[in-house]
């Protein structure tokens, strides 16, 4: 490696390392206690997200991969990475206040979300199970720490703690399957990778067995039946924000992984995972439908939708394809702005203390704060998949890719678990529009949040309004993948 | 003679005792914390064994990253637990349960 090639190789990670040396300039200014401080770390996070995002649409006008083939930017990796600032710099907007409420303020918060970022950014350009595994340890500790973030509550610590073994159980089992993977194929780098799996028989038990691990390991960090237990759990005890940019980021980036290598460069990989996969997106769509149901804790029972959420996205990795591929990405972004904005509000009902989570304090909001609860209105409506919303057409086109793939029966299912799932959204609308509360809630929309809900609030309606046009671009990046 | 099937069977059954740490332990979350390590520790194995056999470096580099990685996480699984300690006076796995459901 000369120079020349050492220096483009700087330049292709260029978002990363900038993103990188923004979290270490805030580490350093959390150091000088001031007023005001998370103003301006949160300010300072946001100017980095901002430049890195300049930089990495630069970047996408010539893909190249760097760092001898571990490394790429293609117009798939730049949609992901879209995708995660927006994700993250929502997260940031509606992270001051709620760390105010809960008495919890210290600048440690935005190095550790930019930390997370940096992962997830690695994770989705990575072209080498090396860099992959390093990428997803960075944004799984720097999570870890942000879920623990209220020291002195229960809550957050139990979650923490829950998370952290879980978290590196799965880990372990991905682990143990990509040195199988490493063992039969004599290399980590994907492409020489799916060269060498080609002269692999799919029957093979070790390959099966490597597969296996690999697809639990995947499964696990994005919640899917029976790997989903940590999820509600995790999602109730970490701070509002941090749920939120869990359920968003991190999960846009484990899919990014699963895409890349279950679909582009381990394609062979197929008819060992496809029955088992199939059975599992049923059981999480339909556990996660039904466990939603029942729930009082608005963020545990948005964890069980999620849950359901990513059962849809496992169907459009079965559709497969670039039309699978694009669904799930076009899912993705309209999940991210819908899931984020309906955060903005539960941070904006919360009280301290883990009080204002519960779906009642959602009643009589409509007389309160009418253009609040106008704005969760939509984004319900958009997560049960009500059609002028962007949610109706994310799940839509999954299940046009998955009809066109031949999945018919499938698709029937999906269509009436989300008919369930439904249910549980509209109970909060109704509680919103048709109950009365004497104590209604009470609050001031401050800029910040004012910003991430105007933000998401546009998302939400715009896919709705201009399905066409956000699918063809995730179908261009989809195939930029694929090529 | 000691061939790779011998490293892998010992790396198998270290992964498998680590993962039945994790399930059936009801004591300590220090069991667990240590269980995990010992799963890890079985891929290293793998990946040792496996870049030995095949003479490419790359999986010994690959061990370094996992263990440097290993450290890291139960630096942050040890100091949750302190916090979790205080909190709670107890680090018991049957205590982790405030939240159900």
């Amino acid at each position: 490696m000369d120079l020349t090639q050492i220096t483009s190789s700087v330049l292709a990670s260029g978002p990363e390392i900038i993103i990188i040396l923004g979290a270490c300039v805030a580490l350093m200014l959390s150091l000088v206690p001031r007023p005001g401080q998370g103003a301006l770390l949160a300010g300072l996070s946001l100017v980095m997200i901002a430049l890195a995002a300049a930089m990495s649409l630069t970047l996408a006008q010539n893909p190249q991969t760097a760092y001898g083939g571990m490394f790429v930017n293609d117009g798939f990796s730049t949609f992901f990475k879209m995708l995660l600032y927006l994700g993250t710099a929502l997260t940031i907007l509606i992270s001051d206040r709620y760390l105010g409420t809960e008495d919890a303020a210290k600048g440690e918060y935005y190095v550790l979300l930019l930390f997370a970022l940096s992962g997830a950014m690695i994770m989705v350009s990575g072209k080498d199970l090396l860099i992959i595994y390093v990428g997803l340890e960075l944004q799984a500790l720097s999570i870890y720490v942000l879920v623990g973030f209220l020291t002195t509550n229960t809550r957050s610590n139990e979650a923490a703690l829950k998370y952290v073994i879980l978290g590196a159980f799965s880990s372990g089992l991905l682990l143990f399957g990509l040195s199988l993977l490493y063992g039969l194929t004599g290399t980590t780098q994907l492409e020489a990778m799916g060269e060498a799996l080609d002269s692999v028989e799919t029957s093979s038990p070790l390959l099966a067995l490597a597969t296996v691990f690999l697809i639990v390991g995947l499964l696990f960090k994005v919640g899917a039946v029976p790997f989903h237990m940590w999820v509600p759990d995790i999602y109730e005890g970490a701070p509002s924000p941090v749920t939120g940019f869990m359920s968003t980021v991190g999960k846009v980036a484990a899919v990014a992984v699963i895409l890349r290598l279950l679909i582009q460069d381990l394609a062979m990989l197929d008819p060992i995972w496809r029955g088992s996969v199939e059975a599992v997106a049923v059981l999480t769509l339909a556990a996660g439908s039904f466990a939603a149901l029942v729930q009082t804790n608005i963020k545990r029972m948005l964890a069980y939708s999620s849950i359901a959420h990513g059962g849809f996205l496992l169907l459009g990795l079965l559709a497969g394809g670039s039309e699978g591929l694009a669904s799930v990405m076009l899912y993705l972004l309209i999940f991210t702005v819908t899931n984020l904005g309906l955060f903005a509000v539960i941070v904006l009902l919360n009280r301290g203390a883990g009080q204002g989570e519960n779906i009642q304090d959602f009643s009589g909001l409509a007389k309160s704060q009418p253009g609040v609860a106008l704005m969760a209105l939509v984004f319900l409506l958009s997560l049960a998949g009500i059609p002028p919303t962007g949610g109706f057409f994310a799940k839509f086109y999954v299940l046009v890719a998955l009809v066109d793939a031949g999945f018919v029966l499938l698709a029937v299912f999906a269509v009436l678990l989300s008919a369930i799932a439904a249910w549980f959204y509209l109970r909060v609308i109704m509680l919103m529009y048709m109950e009365q509360n004497d104590q209604p809630a009470v609050f001031q929309v401050s800029p910040a949040i004012g910003w991430a809900l105007i933000v998401t609030f546009t998302g939400t309606v715009l896919t709705g309004v201009l399905p066409a046009w956000f699918l063809g671009v995730s179908k261009a990046a989809a195939t930029a993948g694929l090529g | 003679m000691i061939g790779i099937e011998h490293y892998l069977t010992v790396a198998a059954t270290l992964f498998v005792i680590g993962i039945f740490g994790l399930f059936l332990n009801r004591k300590n979350v220090i069991i667990l914390l240590m269980s995990i390590e010992l799963m890890l520790l079985a891929v290293n194995i793998n990946l040792v064994a496996f870049s030995s056999f095949l003479g490419d470096l790359v999986g010994q580099v690959f061990t370094l990253f996992v263990l440097t990685v290993a450290a890291a996480e139960a630096a942050i699984g040890l100091a949750i637990l302190v916090c979790f300690f205080r909190n709670r006076g107890t680090i018991d796995v049957e205590d982790i349960s405030v939240m159900k459901g």
